[in-house]
């Protein structure tokens, strides 16, 4: 250990003198590191966007554990399972409470063009709040009259008018399934990509809206445990004591799988993972050109040294120095420059979007390796610095 | 006392089947310690061929050929590239590394001696340099300097860790005469004071004066092998 590092204090740091004194060429590589770790930083940044924004809901849910149906898929097909089943929850120990919560797709009218669209419509009972949203939470009491709902704001299309009117506190009233309803509201959540946009209404209403549907079975059951007892705990409890037409999970657990949902389901993943990959490819590919220009340029001194009588391994971390120097120099303006993008997109498209610890990381890691396999290609042209060529 | 290079029916050969073509024929030579030999003859002939093989930067094939009492015929790749250290080499070219200033590129010939500290290199390459007269030069970059000057500073880096053996090959090649006399007049000083060896290679008539011996390369088979009278 000592030995290397003594080794390394000894030894001119040739990669970095070779790079600095070429002002133009280590600008060429820094560019092209920057722009590849921006595209990368671009690429899993919109993409982690679009699975926060589609978990939106679920991270929204105000309870500890929450029970699904086996045949879940997301938020917007949840399924039902029997409301028995919250009953039975209650006998366990560290159950504070168990609540219904239903979801379902609904046609309406476009408060303001008329037009029949598609929304999610979610509901519970106005007395116990089941979401983490403050602004929702202050207009429970709205809820509790027959068929007036709140509107996300954040949803998709224009509502203009409509917005103004609300907000002014006016009544704006359109027809669900040839009922009548009366906005009284707003609250903000975001579109996402199984639904425009969100209604919240009271359990009573939405029975209204769905008259097929009985009360006794529920979408979601969300429950609270009492103080002083862990969820996990709790959750296996009720997972061992409850039939197989319900699953448990913890919340983290439930937005963990709504997550993964969209993950394996959507092309998200697919569609970012070929853009970051592609970025990657056309860094190693910049970065390749960069070394194998500097390594072309320098044979005749490689060929000196190995006169003198260094060893190939000498030339190799002249060469992966360069690389490691490329890397750390072209991660800190690929790494800025994002957080500025950051902010311009999640203006323009609404989305969550912003820097990550993990993210900022993972793409430093990225650049190395980039820069690494970079680095190993160029080092086949020290081959040809031989110092039988050299008199 | 005992020749430092000794050479002894050294055959080399270029080329494969058909295009296998002989270079050097039978050649012997034997190089005492603190000896200065110029080799000169028509271009072609096989000087280099036979400097590159004594500074194992190429294998001997067929023959004797010892340096410093090893033999670097059928010697492998790594127990050559070990010998090359006990050698200075200074070129027709400078060599010089673009990126280095003077000191940088002198410090390089000593960073191979392990038992040197970075302040000890940092001493004796300044001193070096000093002593080829650049001084005032420790820390320009070669583009900086002239050709003579370069010449001298990879005299100093050639000569820094006082190598037993200093093989140069048209090392005024590039300059015009007044500099060309004083870098072989440099070298034959400083060879004088560490007592080591030169083999020198030279078209050049003017410099012959410096050798103690001058043996003559001509297809391939030395000839001529003339001893001078000591100055
Ligand atoms: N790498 C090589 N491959 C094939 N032939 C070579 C090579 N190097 C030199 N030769 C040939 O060997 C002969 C001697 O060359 P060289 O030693 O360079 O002569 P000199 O240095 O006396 O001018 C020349 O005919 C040259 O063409
Ligand atoms: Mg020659």
């Amino acid at each position: 250990m000592m030995g290397w590092l003594q080794t390394i204090q000894r030894r001119t740091p040739l990669g970095w003198l070779q790079l600095s004194r070429e002002r133009s060429r280590l600008l060429v590589a820094l560019s092209g590191i920057a722009f590849a770790d921006v595209l990368m930083f671009m690429q899993l940044g919109f993409q982690n966007a679009l699975y926060d924004s589609n978990t939106k809901m679920s991270r929204a849910l105000d309870a500890d554990i929450i029970l699904v149906s086996p045949q879940a898929r997301n938020t917007q097909n949840l399924s039902t399972f029997s409301r028995r089943r919250l009953y039975q929850a209650q006998d366990i120990a560290g159950v504070k409470s168990a609540e219904p919560f239903y979801s379902n797709v609904i046609t309406w009218k476009h408060p303001d063009t008329q037009k029949e669209t598609s929304i999610q419509v979610i509901a519970f009972n106005p007395d116990r709040p089941a979401l983490n949203l403050p602004e929702v939470n202050q207009q429970l009491n709205e809820l509790k009259l027959p068929d007036q709902v709140l509107f996300d704001r954040k949803s998709r299309g224009n509502y203009q008018t409509a917005l103004t009117k609300i907000d002014q506190g006016q009544v704006v009233a359109t027809e669900v399934e040839r009922r009548t309803v009366t906005i009284s509201g707003a609250f903000a959540l975001g579109a996402s990509f199984g639904s425009d946009g969100i209604l919240i209404a009271s359990d009573q209403t939405f029975l209204h809206f769905f008259p097929k549907r009985d009360a006794a079975s529920a979408s979601l059951g969300l429950i609270h445990v009492k103080p002083g007892y862990d969820a996990k705990q709790v959750a296996t409890e009720l997972d061992a004591y409850l039939p197989n037409d319900v699953r448990v999970l913890t919340h983290q657990e439930y937005i963990q799988f709504e997550e993964s949902f969209w993950k394996s389901e959507s092309p998200i993943g697919f569609i970012f993972g070929m853009g970051t990959g592609m970025a990657f490819v056309v860094g190693v590919v910049i970065v390749y050109q960069v070394l194998s220009t500097d390594v072309n340029s320098h044979l005749k001194e490689y060929a000196t040294f190995k006169a003198m009588g260094y060893r190939n391994q000498y030339l190799l971390a002249i060469v992966f120095e360069e690389a490691l120097i490329l890397a750390f120099l072209g991660f800190i303006p690929g790494f800025v420059l994002p957080i500025g993008l950051y902010q311009l997109a999640a203006k323009a498209t609404a989305l969550p979007i912003y820097m990550t610890t993990v993210r900022a990381i993972a793409v430093l890691i990225l650049t190395v390796i980039m820069c690494m396999i970079s680095g190993a290609i160029a080092t086949r042209k020290l081959q040809s610095a031989d110092p039988a060529d050299m008199f | 006392m005992s020749p430092v290079i000794s050479i002894h029916n050294l055959n080399h050969f270029f080329g494969q089947g058909q295009l296998r073509k002989q270079v050097l024929f039978d050649v012997n030579l034997e190089i005492n310690a603190g000896e200065i030999v110029i080799m000169t003859g028509p271009s072609g002939s096989g000087k280099t061929t036979l400097l590159t093989l004594v500074g194992g930067l190429r294998s001997a094939q067929s023959g004797h050929l010892q340096v410093l009492g090893q033999e670097l015929c059928g010697a492998g790749a790594g127990e050559l590239t070990l010998a090359r250290r006990h050698n200075g080499y200074i070129f027709q070219a400078h060599n010089l590394h673009n990126s280095l200033t003077a000191l940088q590129n002198v410090k390089m010939g000593l960073e191979l001696h392990n038992h040197l500290s970075v302040a000890d290199m940092q001493t004796q390459a300044a001193a070096m340099l000093e002593h080829v007269g650049l001084g005032n030069r420790l820390h320009y970059y070669p583009d900086d300097l002239s050709g003579g000057q370069k010449q001298r500073v990879a005299i100093a880096r050639a000569l820094v860790s006082r190598p037993k053996i200093v093989l140069a090959d048209e090392p005024t090649a590039a300059l015009d005469s007044k500099s060309g006399r004083d870098v072989v007049t440099l070298m034959q000083t400083l060879a004088k004071e560490q007592g080591c060896t030169i083999l020198l290679v030279t078209h050049d008539n003017r410099i012959l004066d410096i050798a103690d011996r001058i043996v003559t390369m001509e297809d391939g088979k030395l000839t001529g092998n003339s001893v001078l009278a000591a100055a």
